[in-house]
């Protein structure tokens, strides 16, 4: 009698949750469609094959507590294996399909996981982190060293065409390679999900918080770190592999220090409490990467700045900021405030142009002087050695900030009273 | 009845050239409830940690069951079904009281390292998970964060973690400290509860707790038993009067 509410709970049909991975779902297989563009489809596939990317990191950081300096050493790996594979498949040698070509990046991956792993995952914490980074350079070097495995500088190139077209597909066009990687990477996501619902999945948690008892429940503490990293490296591999096909190369660069850090700041941008942090983080990272290194040279001066406001003010992420807002809505709280988000993010804008302006016209200056100093920003031409712009600069931080700070202060304020009367109603 | 639940056989245990532990022998038969008191510093909660695992003996043996768990690591002996809470509460603080209970029962229902199961869909794990939040009283936290419990709602989660795997050996260190009155007489019947038919070892500071539960008691002093024996012959002991309870208590 007792049990029957409480097996209610365990229903897993949540109408809310069908509903988002319902939308998802839509909008993979819609966008394409509504974005024809070469860059629009080339900037989708790269977003998917990161979302998967930066799931699987989330595995170690967000649910096992283990901060990897090292995580593309697995996509890069299984990258390169899926490529000899692909290009083996092209020979003639084996057959494979092509759209099959990730899943033997994933299992690449798991294996240099069950090796590499079994290595790293014996220490946890700081520790492990240094591991990691070690190995992550170890394996560089080695792309370095063996040309014949590796391809040296030049990196092993492929052609994702392989032999007769199966029901008019070719993976020649770009945008049957997104529905690719939009199909693997809705699998990886449903079946990443999944995982943090298993026994495994539940443990890595209760490890993460706390080791030492996990060991006293029966649970060896360095064999969950293990598994769960094999795991993680098996999707790690998976987007290795997508991401080859999507480029038709792989690099050193795969396997390099400077893509596992992109996807620890890609992760803890979108927040690595959430499930669905990483998804919007390799979204948002991407699209940094991907779109505003065309518009400016400092693209990665944006990215680090954000990054770090990011860890200063939103440690938990653009994912703890919507949940927020998601709270105040449920709680009818959010039309109060949405007013002075609205005038705080006007503020913001006015500081983000005086950012912009300072770094552009710097740059301008140090860096791109070549030609002159004269340069064009937001479709005005000035010169960036002349003392107006500069003027203009320093009255957009001078009235911004000014202006911003009493915004912050007001959203502050009321974001307090609203707590204090949410907290008031529950008791 | 004579089976021995723990036996420890000259157990000593050295921090460099400091000896906490001097040789300790102690038998304790299955379904007992042995409570060991002593002093600050005694090493009672060292004593706890070699038996546990979670310290390395540094001479000696223990059994448990008749089998030797000497320099087995914690999740070893815990399989074996030894199982101890900790003075200082050793909860996972971000999940939910009910994850909490769930996670201490996955090992011993055999889902082990699993992720081919669903944690929704495991009945046993979570009609045990529920029956344990029930003896242990936080029904109605269920979905709490353990971090945010009072002190003696994370005191009582530290029991049900500590019994939910169904341990036959339970070695619980100072379940009551710093509970109030009432707290601790609800502790002391949670504690006969789930102690029942089952061995139970106890770190206890509070004497009403000790005489109230222990079947039998173990003085311990300077790192060795000076008497282990049933509680009215305790109270009666000259040598445990003047080296324990004449000073601090009573």
């Amino acid at each position: 009698m007792a049990a029957a509410p409480s097996r209610l709970r365990y229903r897993p049909l949540n109408l809310a949750r069908w509903l988002i991975w319902g939308l998802t779902v839509l909008a993979m297989a819609v966008l394409p469609q509504i974005f024809t563009q070469g860059f629009a489809i080339t900037l989708m596939s790269q977003m998917g094959v990161a979302i998967i990317f930066a799931l699987s990191y989330n595995m170690l950081l967000g649910q096992g507590g283990m901060l990897s300096f090292g995580h593309a050493v697995y996509s890069g790996l299984g990258a390169y294996i899926a490529v000899h594979t692909l290009n083996l498949a092209s020979s003639g040698q084996i057959w494979i399909p092509v759209s099959l070509m990730p899943l033997i990046g994933g299992l690449a991956g798991a294996f240099f996981g069950v090796v590499f792993g079994y290595v790293t995952t014996k220490r946890s914490g700081t520790t492990f982190a240094m591991i990691t980074l070690g190995i992550g350079e170890l394996v560089a070097t080695c792309a370095l060293m063996f040309k014949e495995f590796f391809g040296g500088e030049g990196g092993i190139t492929t052609n994702r065409v392989v032999g007769q077209p199966f029901l008019g597909i070719t993976f020649g066009p770009g945008v049957q390679v997104y529905y690719l990687i939009a199909f693997w990477c809705l699998l990886s996501m449903a079946l990443m999900y999944a995982w943090s619902h298993t026994p495994l999945g539940r443990i890595a948690n209760a490890v993460r918080d706390n080791p030492e008892r996990a060991e006293f429940i029966g649970y060896d503490t360095q064999r969950v770190r293990w598994f769960t990293l094999i795991i993680s490296a098996f999707f790690a591999g998976i987007a290795g592999g997508l991401s080859m096909i999507n480029f038709e190369i792989v690099t050193a660069e795969n396997v390099g220090a400077l893509r596992s850090a992109y996807v620890l700041i890609a992760t803890f941008i979108g927040g690595i409490g959430f499930f669905f942090g990483p998804i919007i983080g390799a979204i948002v990272f991407t699209f940094f990467v991907v779109a505003l290194s065309g518009y400016t040279n400092a693209w990665q001066f944006y990215l680090g700045l954000f990054f770090v406001l990011m860890v200063m003010y939103a440690p938990g992420g653009i994912a703890s900021l919507i949940m927020m807002q998601v709270q105040l809505i449920a709680r009818k709280r959010f039309r109060r405030i949405a007013p002075h988000y609205l005038a705080a993010g006007a503020c913001g804008l006015l500081l983000l142009a005086a950012l912009i302006l300072t770094v552009e016209m710097t740059y301008k200056i140090s860096v791109d002087s070549a030609d002159g100093t004269v340069m064009n920003l937001f479709g005005v031409q000035f010169d960036a050695s002349a003392a107006p712009p500069w003027a203009v600069a320093i009255g957009l931080w001078v009235v911004g900030g000014a202006l911003f700070n009493m915004a912050r202060k007001r959203v502050a304020r009321i974001l307090g009273e609203i707590q204090t009367e949410i907290l008031q109603a529950k008791t | 009845m004579n089976a021995r639940a723990l036996e420890l056989k000259s157990v000593s245990k050295s921090f460099g050239n400091t000896a906490i532990i001097r040789g300790v022998d102690l038998a304790i038969p299955k379904g007992e409830r042995h409570a060991v008191i002593g002093p600050n510093g005694a090493g009672k909660s060292t004593l706890f940690n070699l038996i546990s695992g979670r310290y390395p003996l540094s001479g000696g043996e223990i059994l448990l069951n008749g089998e030797s768990i000497t320099g087995l690591k914690p999740f070893e002996i815990n399989r074996k079904g030894l199982s101890r809470s900790f003075q200082i509460t050793n909860i996972f603080q971000r999940m939910s009281v009910f994850e909490n209970i769930r996670c201490a029962v996955l090992w011993t229902l055999g889902y082990k390292y699993s992720f081919w199961h669903r944690l929704g869909g495991l009945k046993d794990a979570n009609l045990r998970a529920e029956e344990v939040m029930e003896s242990i009283g936080l029904k109605g936290r269920r979905d709490t964060p353990a971090g945010v419990l009072s002190y003696a709602e994370q005191r009582a989660l530290e029991i049900g973690i500590t019994i939910a795997g169904g341990a036959e050996v339970i070695l619980l260190d100072e379940p009551t400290a710093g509970m109030s009155r009432t707290e601790t007489a609800d502790a002391v019947e949670l504690i006969r509860k789930v102690s029942q038919g089952k061995t139970l070892i106890m770190v206890e500071h509070d004497m009403g707790v000790v005489f109230d539960l222990a079947d039998r008691i173990s003085v311990l002093v300077y790192g060795e038993v000076i008497a282990s024996d049933r509680p009215e012959n305790i109270r009666g002991n000259k040598a445990v009067q003047e080296a324990y309870l004449g000073t601090e208590a009573h």
